[in-house]
């Protein structure tokens, strides 16, 4: 029952990207098609789950237990992104064919403030190293849920007429807003 | 280049928030009072005149190929002792920010500053450079956060300006930052375009 309240909550009512606003620049960045929204959603995910065992191993090992929670954003930071070159290194080697899927995304995600901010959240709500690894999960879902709904959107506004000073960014803006008014429906769920 | 060129153009010409679209989670994030966003940007602002000052100081000794992680750490532990001193001294700000001070070093503007202005210029133009975007950055997020405040609650930093019957809530939620940004970006295009 608590894990089923994560998967919920993470996806539908607090949103990662509609909701607590994270991730807007690959958000608005890479959803103007379809494949590459997949692609990105993909290695957001993978990244995601990775970092957030890893860092919530480093907080309980060795922050946690030397008193060293000051240091906590300098750590998490360092160690996403050398495990964004770590996971780029062993993609290449292992899965060439993975790797020319997700590559391009890869140092995009060291910036992600999504990674980051799950990681940090899931210490705040002193989950367990499962339910942070559900919560991670349900985070990377909800991303790539909005994402993709986002570019399907795009793609049909590309073709829409629509008014000088609203093409690009502002309608795309607008979008997102009456996308998250309908995902402000699920507020009741949990 | 003019040093008050190199200051001014955060607030107009190169606006991180309206004209460069980065930044957009804090922007978005924290603007649902105007008090909010001069927080966060002041934050922003300090974190981004002394990493630009120290990446300007250091950017000889450097190698190239760890400048980019060497710029992070500089910028995290930056962040750092913003996250310490306001936690001791403004603590109900802190906790309204939330995470989106933490994340002040995965936000693009600081590490795309460090990488495109201070690690290829001196001291004192880096920090005027810092000063400038940061200021202009703030510029943005109280204007998003005004915005918002005034027609979500009624109110003006706090100050009650016409009564809560007739606030249109939607406005201080998650959907009017987007809307409201939207609109924001739009004029600006336009009154670019009409100036052209």
């Amino acid at each position: 029952m608590n894990y089923f309240i994560i998967i919920i909550g993470a996806i539908l009512v607090n949103n990662i990207v509609l909701m607590q606003f994270l991730g807007i620049c690959p958000f608005l960045g890479v959803s103007k098609r379809l494949s590459t929204a997949m692609g990105m959603a993909g290695a957001v995910a993978f990244v995601m789950v990775l970092a957030t065992i890893v860092t919530y191993l480093i907080q309980k090992t060795i922050l946690d237990a030397f008193g060293l929670g000051y240091l906590q954003t300098i750590a998490f930071i360092l160690v996403i992104a050398s495990l964004v070159q770590l996971v780029e290194i062993i993609l290449k080697k292992v899965s060439p064919a993975l790797y020319q899927a997700l590559g391009i995304f890869l140092p995009l995600i060291t910036t992600n403030c999504t990674i980051l901010g799950v990681a940090i959240l899931t210490i705040q709500k002193e989950f367990n190293l499962m339910e942070g690894v559900v919560f991670a999960i349900s985070n990377a879902i909800g991303f790539g849920l909005a994402l993709l709904i986002f570019a399907g959107i795009r793609e049909h506004l590309e073709l829409q007429n629509i008014p000088g000073g609203l093409k690009g960014t502002p309608i795309a803006l607008i979008t997102a807003g009456i996308l998250a008014m309908a995902f402000m429906g699920f507020s009741g769920l949990v | 280049m003019n040093q008050w060129n190199n200051f001014s153009k955060g607030f107009i010409k190169e606006n991180p928030v309206f004209v460069l679209l980065l930044g957009m989670c804090p922007t978005l994030g924290v603007t649902s009072s105007a008090i909010n966003g001069l927080g966060m940007g002041l934050a922003t602002t300090f974190v981004l005149v002394m990493s630009n000052i120290v990446v300007s100081l250091v950017k000889n000794i450097i190698p190239d190929k760890v400048r980019i992680p060497s710029f992070i750490v500089i910028i995290a532990s930056f962040v750092t002792v913003v996250q310490l001193v306001m936690q001791a001294y403004v603590p109900d700000l802190y906790k309204s920010l939330g995470l989106f001070i933490p994340l002040i070093v995965v936000n693009c503007i600081v590490l795309g500053r460090a990488e495109a202005f201070a690690s290829k210029n001196n001291l004192f133009s880096s920090a005027i450079d810092g000063l400038g975007i940061g200021l202009g950055f703030s510029f943005a997020l109280v204007l998003l956060g005004a915005i918002r405040e005034f027609l979500g609650s009624g109110k003006l930093f706090n100050m009650t300006i016409y009564p809560e019957n007739y606030v249109t809530l939607l406005f201080v939620l998650a959907p009017g930052a987007f809307i409201v940004l939207g609109y924001l970006i739009a004029l600006i295009n336009q009154i670019k375009k009409i100036r052209r």
